[in-house]
């Protein structure tokens, strides 16, 4: 699976200063694949192809890390990342699919890219979205796996 | 006989609208079943695994495609032989095991003999023929669409995931909802007759020939669109037709068009698209994945859905195969083992994984006898599934009038599908009405779209294999 360095390059990645400034979309879309929803479905115009099988281009200073793009993508492939707030508490919101559903205070098990589990968590805002009826969910995480939790495991 | 129920009542993305509570016989014992479902999804949500035995060595067989093409669910219904995936669950209905060869039927089934005459007949009603259709839709010709399910939308009906691609195409939305908007679309054409639960037989000197349970239909058209689609390929490994072997496609109908679990444990074989795709739905329906096995050293499906099942766990082991299968009535065991890159068994490395599924996720072969039958020339294109017909770029077989579309024409997509049907659906509307301007643009401009859409690295063996399908 992808990791950090390869997200990088790719221009994935937000500079320190963005992450700061406030949550951001992270694209882990890493494939030229025929797709371009996330160009649609933007409401802020930040994502960008030149033509369907590119790779987006995602113009951060744009992104305000709204979400929509996370409930919409096709590859569940979107991540949305805040470590904005003072203290060591970051928030990541993903796309979860599966049942249970977790609610807002749930406990839940933090799984990375590879599915192992990290950590504990605690949902913060569940909604679903309304085209796609994806169930977008945002984690508390402890801020240095903001980069590594990408999915949750309900614990009910 | 009630062993357990097999049907998902929740799901985080489904709903299932069961019809009436019915209660069905199977060897005697009374099933529960719903009004307008499957017969063989009422047989296996109940608990039943074997449904028939086999010719010569009655060997237990069981649900296999689920779409009437394997024949590996045949039951003696009310006395009749019958293929119970593609038959809707009746209260009272009496339902056997059939031992061996099933006999032809002892009731004579009276046929009304119907003669159609029309402009277009468009064999398939998956987004192929849906899209040839569209395009034909209130303009003047007659319209004849014939399909062998018994609702229209081909496989999009099972297909739970998000579509890729653009807005025009679909993008965004999920397989199953466009499937019951096309349908509901349809059904608004005044010059398009659906012939639902109709198989065409063959081409016949008097005509094309299509039955139904009651009405035997010889068809005149002018034109043909030939867009039956692709069936499943199996895989050789021993005790491979053991219940609980199953094509993936066959999964996807029960689990997402049914709403009836496959298995609890399963092994996934193929990391193609197919092969991701349902193990993430298994994850969905609350099955465990135990892996996905991939002969070849690489990943064969997108970087995203691959991440999609990694995320949760679910290990891709490449450079492995299924050696085979173990159980009595059904897989109770999988045997797997590494491959070197001669695709030779590495000794030493064969391990037993307990689960009681196995899915195979190891391509589709196009259907196309019918083409065949027409007398239009094929071709063995590997890059798209096997035996495939020629065609010029506007979908025309060798065989003047007779078109081609979708997974017939090239294992592909469902995207590249629908653009298949439309371009083959203007190419109609061109030689009945002449060049008329908006036909010759709207067509050059899918033309441009399906070369697009094929244009990403991941389509490289489509393309080649197009290149090689097409008249010169």
């Amino acid at each position: 699976m992808v990791d950090l360095e390869t997200l990088a390059v790719m221009g994935y990645v937000p500079s320190e200063e963005r992450l700061r400034r406030g949550p951001v979309a992270i694209y882990e879309c890493v494939e030229e694949i025929p797709c371009n929803v996330c160009v649609f479905s933007c409401p802020f115009n930040a994502v960008s192809k030149s033509k369907m099988t590119d790779l987006p281009r995602v113009d951060f200073s744009k992104c305000t890390g709204c979400g929509v793009c996370v409930g919409r993508c096709p590859g569940l492939a979107v991540f949305v990342v805040d470590v904005s707030k003072e203290g060591n508490v970051g928030y990541v919101t993903l796309p979860h699919e599966l049942l249970p559903v977790p609610s807002r205070g749930d406990e839940v098990l933090l799984l990375d890219r590879e599915g192992r589990g990290v950590g504990r968590g605690v949902v913060t805002r569940v909604y679903r979205d309304k085209v796609t009826r994806s169930w977008v969910v945002t984690v508390s995480v402890p801020k240095d796996l903001v980069m590594v939790v990408r999915a949750i495991r309900v614990i009910k | 006989m009630c062993l357990g129920d097999r049907r998902i009542y929740t799901h985080p993305i489904l709903e299932f609208r069961r019809g009436r509570e019915i209660t069905i016989f199977f060897e005697g014992e009374p099933i529960r079943a719903f009004e307008g479902e499957s017969l063989a999804a009422a047989i296996y949500a109940a608990g039943v695994d074997v449904f028939r035995l086999s010719p010569v060595l009655r060997r237990p067989r069981a649900v296999f495609c689920m779409v009437g093409k394997c024949g590996s669910c045949i039951v003696r219904v009310d006395g009749v032989p019958t293929r119970s995936c593609v038959t809707l669950a009746e209260d009272g209905m009496r339902v056997e095991r059939i031992e061996g060869l099933p006999e032809v039927s002892r009731y004579e089934r009276r046929l009304v003999g119907e003669e159609v005459v029309t402009d277009v007949l468009i064999v398939g009603g998956g987004p192929a023929g849906m899209a040839a259709a569209e395009v034909l839709c209130n303009t003047g010709l007659g319209v004849v669409l014939v399909d062998d399910q018994v609702r229209l939308g081909g496989q999009l009906i099972k297909q739970t995931h998000i579509f890729f691609g653009s807005k025009e195409l679909f993008a965004g939305r999920r397989g199953f909802e466009i499937a019951e908007e096309y349908a509901s679309k349809l059904s608004r054409c005044s010059n398009l007759r659906v012939l639902s639960g109709t198989t065409v037989v063959g081409v016949f000197k008097e005509g094309v020939l299509a039955v139904s349970n009651d009405v035997k239909y010889l068809i005149r058209p002018k034109y043909v669109v030939i867009a039956a689609g692709a069936y499943e390929n199996h895989l050789v490994f021993e005790n491979n037709d053991l219940p609980g072997v199953m094509g993936a496609g066959g999964a996807q109908t029960l689990m997402n068009v049914w709403g009836v679990r496959p298995g609890n444990e399963v092994l996934v074989v193929g990391s193609g698209n197919v092969g991701l795709i349902i193990s993430y739905q298994l994850l969905q329906a609350g099955a465990e994945v135990k892996a996905v096995v991939e002969a070849l050293p690489r990943i064969g499906g997108w970087f995203v859905h691959a991440a999609k099942i990694r995320r949760y766990g679910v290990p891709i082991l490449t450079s492995h195969t299924i050696l085979g299968v173990n159980g009595t009535q059904r897989v109770e065991e999988a045997v797997i083992a590494r491959v070197d890159e001669n695709w030779n068994v590495v000794g030493g490395t064969e391990r037993s994984v307990r689960v009681d599924t196995v899915l195979l996720a190891v391509g589709l072969t196009p259907n196309v006898d019918l083409v065949r039958q027409f007398g239009a020339a094929t071709r063995y294109v590997p890059e798209l599934g096997g035996l495939v017909p020629l065609k010029t770029p506007y979908m025309e077989t060798s065989v003047e009038n007779v078109f081609v579309a979708g997974d017939l024409a090239a294992v592909e997509e469902a995207t590249t599908a629908f653009i298949e049907g439309w371009i083959a659906g203007y190419s109609i509307l061109i030689k009945a009405f002449g060049e008329r301007g908006e036909y010759v643009s709207r067509r050059e401009y899918l033309l441009r779209m399906l070369h697009e859409y094929r244009s990403a690295p991941v389509s490289e063996r489509v393309r080649r294999g197009w290149q090689l399908s097409i008249l010169s």
